[in-house]
Parts: structure tokens; sequence; C-alpha cells
């Protein structure tokens, strides 16, 4: 008898997963005086020490600089003084956002011991509306990967269950909230890296609109499809941390002139009588049945809320991927030159010439997944293969681009499933480089196009994993997909 | 667009190395045909786009040219103003005089 628990319990799913307080909660209680920012913080620490043994969630803490915002918060609350709209509010930033002083590894070993001397726009934005920062949090290499497995600091385990990855590349953000380990957290998303884990985890992810958040102080992957954008428990808190880092920054001359509406209030206004688009191309071979039903359950929800659901065709998607690996690795190839063992990082020692100190220092410095881009991208942008590869992808972008702009003249939004799957194991898919990029099959699209979205937990299998469904709307118009996914989160 | 190309999969040994050697990176003897396997595995996949007719379609770089009211092409004012410490700065690298960053000897002489 003894036995066959024992049995049964290892074979019993370990589950890290804690519902964070609202920002509501929350803030309320900071501003009546009964929840003190400080106590909120070291609360925060304690279970970041227990659970992060197993998660590796975070790779560094900033406990000096969280302690002493929390300090502040506390004094003005004490005072009476205006708060923030995050004050007190604990949180992370994936490690490819840079914090002054604090580490910034990328998930790299380039960049070991690397100290920034400034911080990143979105960043400092959080902490002027008093966000707590806690620490950096683990994600694939360079932002290079969708299951955080390409970390040179080891894995991130999905706290829904350890044995499967949390998806990529911000796959510490999004396991950081679904395991209560930061009230919310900042991630970024190349071709699906915010979008994908958020649906692995079972947490709420935004990808902005291209420019609507500023890339200063972001670790470049592949420029002219970087964003910075929020990972949250609930619908409402993303919309409320979008208003809070939005906005024109001149030290990113992408970044958009666009006035920044109250997100919050927008998702208030409810999903009544817009118009959803179904694109049939996302629902082909290849998507599990379990992860369609949970879609197809969701997009029901919407009809009974008062949307009008239609098919839009989308006949280029099936060559989103390769049109993005290309156009990614190219751009990498070029963002990644800067490592070269001059201004930051270790450099290789013993070398002759100055090309076999570049040489040496980015052959111990990056991981194979890093080098395989590189590879893949000068190979794209050489002489001979520049007109084959990068033109033709970046033509084809176009056609994708345009693809999107008719649909949204005549529907509101276009819902899709995030993900192909739910959450894979551990190891399922490292050997196979294809195979993993196909996991962003549904989401390098809308990197390519620039337009925006939030992924937002709809159902789950029968093991209990989470699915996530991708509510995507036309440029800047953020507002109507937090809307729709309002109505998704408020689904019986 | 010049003579006519067409995506080749199937890359040589010589032009991963070559490759390589463009990207300064340095791939060990297993790596390499590790990477060319890779290589010629992701070409073959993305040779799908040969089936498009893209004649005529302009490229897209890049997304500010279709929002409304984008960043693209505004720029600020091209002005003098306070930079990063050089001290700060330097403090990261792995070899410097306080002045400059140092790195090993680029000629012969």
């Amino acid at each position: 008898m003894r036995k066959k628990l024992l049995d049964s319990a290892s074979k019993s799913v370990e589950n890290f997963v804690e519902q964070p307080k609202t920002l509501a909660e929350l803030r309320a209680g900071i501003l009546a005086g009964t929840t003190r920012a400080a106590d909120l913080a070291a609360s925060y620490y304690e279970r970041i020490a227990q659970k992060n043994p197993r998660l590796n969630v975070y790779l560094s803490l900033t406990k000096e600089r969280a302690l002493a915002q929390a300090a502040r918060v506390d004094d003005a609350a004490a005072k009476g003084d205006p708060l923030g709209p995050l004050a007190g509010i604990p949180m992370g930033i994936k490690d490819v956002l840079v914090m002054r002083g604090a580490p910034a590894t990328a998930g790299s070993k380039f960049l070991q011991g690397y100290r920034p001397p400034y911080d990143a726009t979105a960043v400092a934005k959080l902490e002027a509306a008093g966000a707590v920062l806690l620490g950096k949090t683990n994600c694939d290499e360079f932002a290079m990967g969708s299951s955080t497995e390409n970390s040179a600091y080891g894995p991130v385990r999905n706290p829904v269950d350890t044995e499967r990855v949390p998806g990529g590349s911000s796959g510490g953000s999004a396991a950081a909230v679904a395991a209560n380990m930061a009230v919310a957290t900042l991630g970024s998303d190349t071709g699906g890296s915010i979008r994908q884990p958020a649906s692995f985890c079972g947490v709420v992810g935004v990808l902005p609109t291209y420019g609507r958040v500023s890339r200063y102080g972001l670790i470049a992957y592949a420029s002219s499809l970087d964003r910075v954008g929020p990972f949250a428990a609930n619908v409402r808190d993303a919309a409320t941390l979008l208003s809070v880092i939005a906005g024109h920054d001149p030290h990113d001359a992408t970044s958009s002139p666009a006035t920044v509406p109250d997100y919050a209030t927008e998702s208030d206004k409810g999903a009544e009588g817009l118009r959803i688009g179904v694109p049939a191309e996302y629902f082909a071979e290849g998507l599990d049945p379990e992860v369609r039903a949970c879609i197809e359950a969701g997009i029901s929800a919407l009809e009974s809320a008062g949307c009008t659901v239609k098919p839009v065709a989308m006949p280029h998607t099936k060559y989103a991927v390769p049109v993005y690996y290309l156009i990614a690795t190219a751009e990498a190839s070029a963002n990644l030159a800067r490592f070269d063992g001059v201004r930051y990082g270790p450099r290789s020692k013993d070398s002759a010439t100055l090309a076999d100190m570049y040489r040496h220092s980015r052959d111990e410095g990056f991981g194979a997944e890093v080098k395989r881009r590189i590879l893949l991208g000068t190979y794209a942008l050489s002489a001979g293969y520049y007109d084959a590869y990068y033109l033709k992808a970046q033509q084809v972008r176009r056609i994708l681009a345009e693809e999107y702009l008719r649909a949204f003249a005549e529907v509101d939004a276009i819902v899709t499933p995030t993900a192909p799957t739910a959450a894979f194991k551990l190891g399922e898919k490292t050997g196979d480089p294809l195979a993993m990029y196909l996991a962003d099959i549904y989401t390098v699209t809308a990197s390519l196009a620039g337009i925006c979205g939030v992924t937002v937990p709809c159902g789950a299998t029968k093991a209990g994993l989470p699915v996530g469904m991708q509510v995507l709307a036309a440029h800047l118009n953020e507002g109507t997909a937090f809307r729709v996914a309002r109505a998704v989160e408020a689904r019986d | 667009m010049g003579k006519e190309q067409k995506m080749t999969a199937r890359v040589t040994v010589e032009e991963v190395e070559r490759v390589a050697e463009l990207a300064h990176l340095e791939l060990t003897p297993e790596e390499t045909p590790r990477m060319l396997d890779d290589l010629n595995a992701i070409l073959d996949y993305v040779a799908e786009l040969n089936e498009l007719d893209t004649s005529g379609v302009a490229p897209l770089a890049q997304v500010s040219e279709l929002l409304d009211g984008g960043g693209s092409g505004v720029l600020r004012d091209d002005r003098v103003q306070p930079s990063l410490d050089r001290a700060v700065v330097l403090s990261q690298a792995p070899e410097t005089d306080q002045v400059f960053f140092k790195v090993p000897k680029v000629i012969e002489r």
C-alpha cells in the first residue's frame, strides 16, 4: 500500500502555480496603509527563495534597489503624497532589458559580469510609476528560442508541470507570474517570445504594436521585429502596465508619437458588437485537437458576449515562418556583431591578433543556437544570396502585412490559437531546430506585420496544461485586443 | 535584381566555413557537420518561398511606413548632448588604458 502511494506520488505533476492579487487589490491595500510595500517585497523575496531553486526563474535579484524603492513608496503613502499607478507592485524584468548597475546577461555567457551603465526606458517608466523591481528573469540566449532551454544558465521549469518547458524566449517572465514570484513582469517578443510562453504558463501576455513601447535598453535581437511588453495574471492588469510603459521616446527613432490611451479603461468597454475574424489557416494540420477545442469554445464565448464571428482569408500564412527566420537571423547577424570582446563581456585570453581575439571570444561566449542563427543570417545576407533570400523574404513580408491590413478592413480583431500545442516536455525539441522554429507558427506573422495582440488563457488540456488564445488587432488598436481578451477571460 | 537567383538548398562544408569566417565565428571540427546539416534542413524549408511570384512587390524592411503617424522619418534634432561618462563605460571593458579600449595588435610592423 505504502509503495503504491509513493509510486503515484512520484508520477503526480509537481505544480508551483499560485495566483497573485490584482493590481487594484494591492493598490487599495497600499493606499489604506494596510499593506506596506516593504513587507510585500519581502514576502515576494521569500517566495522566490522557496521556488527559484526548482524553477530557475530569476537569474539575479536587485534587492537593494527594490527595497529602496519600496521604502520610498511607503514614505509617500505615510505622508499622503500621490502614488503612481504601480506603487509598491513587485515586478520582474527579463534579462534582456538593462537596469543600471544590475547584471544583464541576456541568458548568455558573453555578458557574464556586465553591468550596464543606464536604465532601459520601459524599466525607468515602471519605477517612475512606483513599481518595485525584484530582479532579472531567465530567458533563451539573446532571446533566441521557444523553450528557454537555450539559456546558458539552465532552463526554466514550467510552474504548471515542472517536467515541461515554460515556452520562450521570455520563459522566466511568464513562469514568474504563473508561480506568483512577481505580480507582473516585462518580456520581449520578436517572433512570439511573450505570447507563446504566456500561453504555455497560463498567464496574459501583450505584444504591443511595433513602436508603441521604446526599445531603448533592450539588448537587440532583430531590430525591425523586437517589442517590449508586459505579462500579468489578468487582462486588465496587463492593460494598466502597457499604459505605463508605452509612449514616444527620443532614444528610439522607431517609437510612435501616437498618444497613449488608458488601456485599462478601454478594456472595460466590453466586446459587444465587435467583429471577430477567424482565419482557417490557423486551424489546419498540425494544430493539437485539444487546443483546437479550447479555442473553439473561446470563440463561442465571444459570440455569446455579442461579437459577430466571420471567417477571414490569410492564404499566405504558411510562408511566415520561413520569412521570419530569414529576416530575424539576418538582423541578428548584424546586431550580434557588437559582441566582440572589446567593449564589454569577457575576452578570450591569449589571442595574437585582433581577428583571432574576435573569433575566440565569440566562440567561447555564444551557445549553439546563437551561432546557428548568426550563420544562417550571414549566409542570407552574403554576396550571391542576398536577393534570393533576404530580399525575397522582405517582399513576402509585405504580402503578409498587407493581408492583415485587408483583413482589418473587415474585422476589428482576429483570434487564433497562440501556439499549436500546449507546453512540451523539456528536451523534446532540443535536437531539432526546425521543429522548435515551428512552435512559433501562429505568432511570427503578427511580428512581421507590426500589429498588436494579447494572449489570454482559454481553457486547458485534459492533462491540465494551459491553452492560450491569441487576439490580434490592427496597428495601435491595443484597446480592441484588450476588450476581446477580457471577454474571453470572463467566459463561463 | 540582376541575374535570376533562386534559393539553392545544399550548402557545402566550404560554404559553412566561409560564412563562419565572415561572421567571425569559430566552429570546432565537431560543430561544422552539425551546422551543415541544420543549415541545409532550414534552407530546404525556406525554399518554399520560391513558390511565390514576388515580382513587382516592394521589399518591406520595417513597418513604420504602415502606421498612421508612425515614427518613420521623425528624427530628433542633431544636437550635442551629454552622454555616458567615459570612466563608467570603460569600466565594463576587458582592457583599456583609461582613455581608449585596448585590443591585440592589428598591424605587424
